[in-house]
């Protein structure tokens, strides 16, 4: 038997650097001394560069486009127009949500900036100069802009391409602009609740159309090889295998010859799911011109192009006993999908996930209904750092709960705890559908009060308001309560597909000789740091070291199936993919150590990095003498070596939950509005690594602190797209950035294999609302109940001017 | 467009190269000499991902023109670590204080960070956000880029008064 010199049971465990451990993360090394490998970084012999002529108008008639100037400025080698693509069927293309989107615009342009033609040249200043010289001539069409307007009978028809169609992807359509109606609930008993109830409250409740806006914006390099046929594509890729499945659909290329690799990401936060015109354009450009073309959007370019968020127009009513008891939600919603339906949501959920409008509550009846239009604006409705259309629901219900209070002047924390679901009833089911798996958001919400002395803020509040009437001060103090609960790792195969791809995760692991290893997944890092984590997952369930183990995801040359990572599903089903195909190779390292100790297999027990004889812990087989032996060993009924897969379908969402605090100070004579304090306390389950889950939580609350205080895209009324730059697109600098407070509860998920639930997208969810009331709730004592969002220093100022407090 | 003849020195490292008069500084680095650290961000000079160290002050390379970078002195994220190969402190501090996430500002926030610890050896946690105000992350939320950079000050004082050690 091995000799060893005695270590203790903790210094086993530490040296794992398994779950739980904050362990420092192995992408750093390269990323802190440049050498992380972007697709922009990558540079192959005799590559050309694509650029897009877009149109400078929102709605327009194709009259004619000349390219000879384009194409005598040296170094261009082709202008790609629809007509180019038309012969290859791929002028048009099928988007993520069951409708097409024109590649290069056919005959029409639907939206400003929309692409028209494609050059193709030496280098991108020959590109750009080409780009310039392209003569294209329009006929100006009356712009859709107010989708409250896109279904009146005499709104300028957008889509001509489906205007008789009378059924979509989703159900029937009642107008040309009309996208699809979703209705989920009781209708009759929500209405009924309505009508019987002591009190009863509505607010219209918009959240604008805002972008993830990544620091790195999309951009691919297409590369077709002749000689074998093979396309391959780098690119800013959130979901690879859904892409390398859609382009051998479209292309009719064979899926085993196409090679989707996602190089290191600059950050997606959604706007790297969809597939968009400029890597369609890159492929077919490379496999014409037999070389490799590069495409990078810029930033004007992604803000107003690819994947807008949000742009949900909502309608609210809960219906209450005076006590402040919900007896039922009304919700509904007027989506703004642009010029294209290309939201990024599973086939059966056009409005994604925002049925999880309950929100924490307990709400007996409730109905929703979603009408999806056409507007002459940039396709998109991604999912920006949240699950499919889950921070649109969390911030609806969170404002509405406010209303409710300010209504019956309680407390907003109160009305809270007086609706929240209780721990005892979980699982809950919905009202609107969902089996929400586990919670305590009593314990988490008074965690959370009793951290920042509520009371006190309340009493700080008070003397301010006081201090502000005798003139004393011109600021005004907020308090933000605001508690979510979201729905992440989606999903369950039975209920979830992406273009009919079930959205399962997987996880291929194969363990060397000696005793090291190399884990696969379907999914993909734009920063979470799976290197880092899934590795600890693994060191945990295999007892290797998770420096030890190597992680690899983005090529679908070698990674096995799966759908990507957003919606934060990573953890909650690749993270699960990992527990179990890690499980698989414990299951036969047991084999072999039963064999090697001479004892029946239910005779050992695991603990840490090795399999012992029960009752006899001297004699033992650690993990990595069992690898040796899967390799060198002839053990009778089984297979040598040591290696596992796992495609896991999850049994059911997972439901992360939490109380953040936000307090502001408002300058009513300029509108500047200073976040004094923000408190996010956080339960994702069991937590995998606090270092990285902290960091995920600071980084989620500086987008929703942007979300909620200035972002906005919006577009005047002749379809010009506003904010389309980091001119007038609101990015935080750590100068309006606050310090952040973070917190935590466990509650693991009953069904995860881990208990994990996610993380990466709560702050965003549950950040925008915290913001947004406490801006509401600085000026609440002078009657108002709801003001819309983005808070920037203009609108907040009007606001106190309308309510009679400027100077 | 005629191409000219531009001289500078790199990382230590003297270079010279034709080029069009109009190619950004970015472009000329990151394209002809394949220094990709410093990144693109923007068009429109505010995210900072592009943030080399030119004749001893921090400049967006997307905002230089190559032209005006001739004859001079760049440092980009390559040119950091020490000729041994170690990581210079504030490289270390950005991993130890998981400064960093999609690592795509890094090299602009690390090189900005760099120009700003020789401007000011001591700032504040105020003057640091102040400092870094442009260079954009999307990612971290900013708190660990500023513990990084504090730690980074500290690990620098103390190598520069530590005796038996030589001072930068
Ligand atoms: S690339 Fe954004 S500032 Fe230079
Ligand atoms: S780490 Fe991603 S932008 Fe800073």
């Amino acid at each position: 038997m091995t000799v060893q010199t005695p270590v203790s049971l903790e210094e086993r465990k530490d040296k794992l650097q398994g779950l739980g451990c904050s362990r420092k993360r192995v992408e750093d090394a390269r990323f802190t001394q440049g050498k992380g490998h972007y697709v922009d970084d990558i540079k192959l012999p005799g590559m050309l560069f694509g650029d897009f002529v877009r149109s400078p108008i929102g709605h327009g008639r194709i009259k004619s486009i000349n390219k000879e100037a384009a194409l005598a400025v040296p170094g261009v080698k082709a202008v790609l127009t629809a007509d180019d693509l038309r012969p290859l069927g791929l002028h048009w293309m099928p988007t993520l949500a069951g409708d097409v989107q024109a590649v290069l615009a056919d005959e029409k342009v639907l939206f400003q900036n929309q692409e028209v033609a494609f050059v193709v040249a030496e280098d991108r200043y020959a590109a750009a100069d080409a780009v310039e010289l392209v003569e294209v001539d329009y006929e100006e069409l009356p712009p859709l802009v107010d989708p409250h307007r896109s279904m009146d009978p005499d709104a300028p028809i957008l889509r001509e391409d489906i205007k008789d169609k009378t059924e979509g992807a989703h159900g029937p359509r009642r107008h040309p602009n009309h996208i699809f109606t979703w209705e989920v609930g009781d209708k009759a008993a929500t209405e009924q609740a309505l009508a019987a109830a002591a009190v009863v409250v509505e607010e219209q409740i918009t959240y604008q159309r805002v972008h993830p806006c990544p620091l790195e914006t999309c951009g691919c390099v297409a590369s077709m090889d002749k000689i074998n046929g093979k396309l391959t594509i780098w690119g800013t890729f959130q979901a690879p295998h859904a892409v390398r499945t859609v382009a051998s659909l479209i292309t009719n290329i064979p899926e085993h010859n196409i090679r989707i690799i996602s190089p290191d990401i600059g950050g997606g936060f959604g706007n790297k799911v969809g597939v968009y015109p400029g890597y369609i354009c890159s492929a077919v450009a490379s496999i014409v011109l037999g070389v490799p073309v590069k495409w990078i959007e810029d930033r004007m370019e992604n803000l107003s192009t690819t994947a807008f968020a949000r742009d949900y127009h909502m309608t609210g009513r809960i219906a209450a006993t005076p006590e402040g008891r919900i007896t039922g939600l009304w919700c509904h919603v007027l989506a703004d999908h642009g010029a294209f339906d290309a939201c990024a949501d599973p086939t059966k959920f056009p409005a994604g996930f925002f049925n999880i409008c309950t929100g924490s509550y307990d709400v007996p009846v409730a109905y929703v209904s979603v009408d999806g239009v056409y507007t002459n604006k940039a396709p998109g409705g991604v999912a920006y750092r949240c699950s499919f259309r889950v921070t649109e629901a969390s911030y609806f219900i969170e404002r509405m709960i406010d209303v409710l209070a300010r209504k019956l002047d309680r407390d907003p924390a109160e009305i809270r705890m007086i609706n929240f679901i209780r721990k005892e009833q979980f699982p809950y089911q919905s009202a609107l559908g969902w089996e929400y798996d586990s919670g305590d958001y009593h314990t988490a919400l008074a965690k959370a009060l009793k951290s920042v002395d509520y009371d006190g803020l309340r009493a700080r509040q008070k003397a301010s308001r006081e201090a502000f009437k005798r003139g004393e001060t011109r600021k005004l103090m907020g308090v933000g309560v605001a508690f979510f609960t979201e729905i992440v790792g989606a999903g369950p195969v039975k209920n979830c597909d992406i273009l009919g791809l079930g959205m399962f995760d997987s996880c291929e692991i194969r363990i060397h000789p000696t005793g090291s290893a190399i884990a696969r997944l379907g999914t993909i890092s734009q920063g979470q740091g799976h290197a880092t984590t899934f590795a600890q997952i693994l060191a945990s369930e295999i007892g290797i070291p998770a420096a030890d183990i190597t992680l690899e995801e983005g090529d679908t040359d070698t990674a096995p199936y799966g759908l990507g990572t957003y919606g934060s599903r990573s953890t909650p089903v690749a993270g699960a993919a990992t527990a179990m195909a890690g499980r698989k190779i414990r299951a036969k390292a047991q084999m072999i150590a039963a064999y090697l100790l001479e004892v029946h297999e239910g005779d050992l027990e695991w603990e840490v990095d090795r399999f012992q004889v029960k009752g006899n812990p001297e004699r033992f087989k650690t993990m990595k003498e069992l690898a040796f032996a899967a390799y060198n060993q002839a053990i009778p009924g089984l297979e040598p070596g040591l290696e596992a897969v796992s495609y896991y379908d999850p049994p059911n969402m997972t439901y992360p939950f939490g109380a953040y605090l936000c307090v502001v100070q408002i300058d009513v004579d300029t509108g500047v509005t200073e976040i004094e304090r923000f408190y996010a306390l956080d339960d994702c389950g069991t937590r995998i690594n606090p270092m990285i889950i902290e960091g995920q939580v600071h980084g989620g609350l500086t987008e929703a602190l942007a979300i909620a205080m200035g972002q906005e895209i919006s577009y005047d009324a002749d379809g010009n797209v506003h904010g389309g730059s980091l001119m007038d697109f609101f990015l935080p600098t750590a100068v309006e950035t606050p310090a952040w407070e973070t917190d935590w509860t466990e509650t693991p998920s009953p069904h995860h294999p881990i208990g994990a639930k996610g993380v990466g997208e709560s702050p965003n969810v549950g950040g925008v609302s915290a913001f947004s009331n406490a801006v509401n709730d600085a000026f609440a004592h002078l009657g108002l109940t709801h003001t819309q969002m983005p808070h920037d220093h203009w609108r907040v100022w009007q606001t106190a001017q309308r309510l009679g407090v400027t100077g | 467009m005629s191409k000219m003849h531009v001289k500078m020195t790199v990382n230590g490292r003297a270079v010279e190269a034709l080029a069009e008069p109009r190619t950004l500084l970015i472009h000329f680095l990151r394209e002809e000499l394949a220094l990709t650290g410093p990144h693109i961000g923007c068009d429109t000079s505010h995210c900072g991902a592009c943030t080399v160290d030119l004749d001893g002050k921090s400049v967006k390379s997307c905002t230089v023109f190559v032209a005006q970078a001739n004859g001079a002195e760049v440092t980009t994220i390559e040119g950091l670590a020490a000729a041994d190969g170690s990581l210079h402190p504030l490289q270390e501090a950005f991993r130890e204080h998981h400064g960093l996430q999609c690592g795509f500002c890094t090299p602009g926030m690390i090189t900005r960070a760099y120009r700003l610890l020789q401007e000011n050896p001591n700032p504040s946690e105020a003057e640091i956000r102040f400092g870094i105000s442009g260079n954009l992350c999307r990612c971290t939320g900013y708190q660990n880029i500023v513990k990084a950079i504090q730690a980074a000050a500290q690990q620098m004082a103390v190598a520069t008064t530590a005796p038996g050690e030589a001072a930068e």
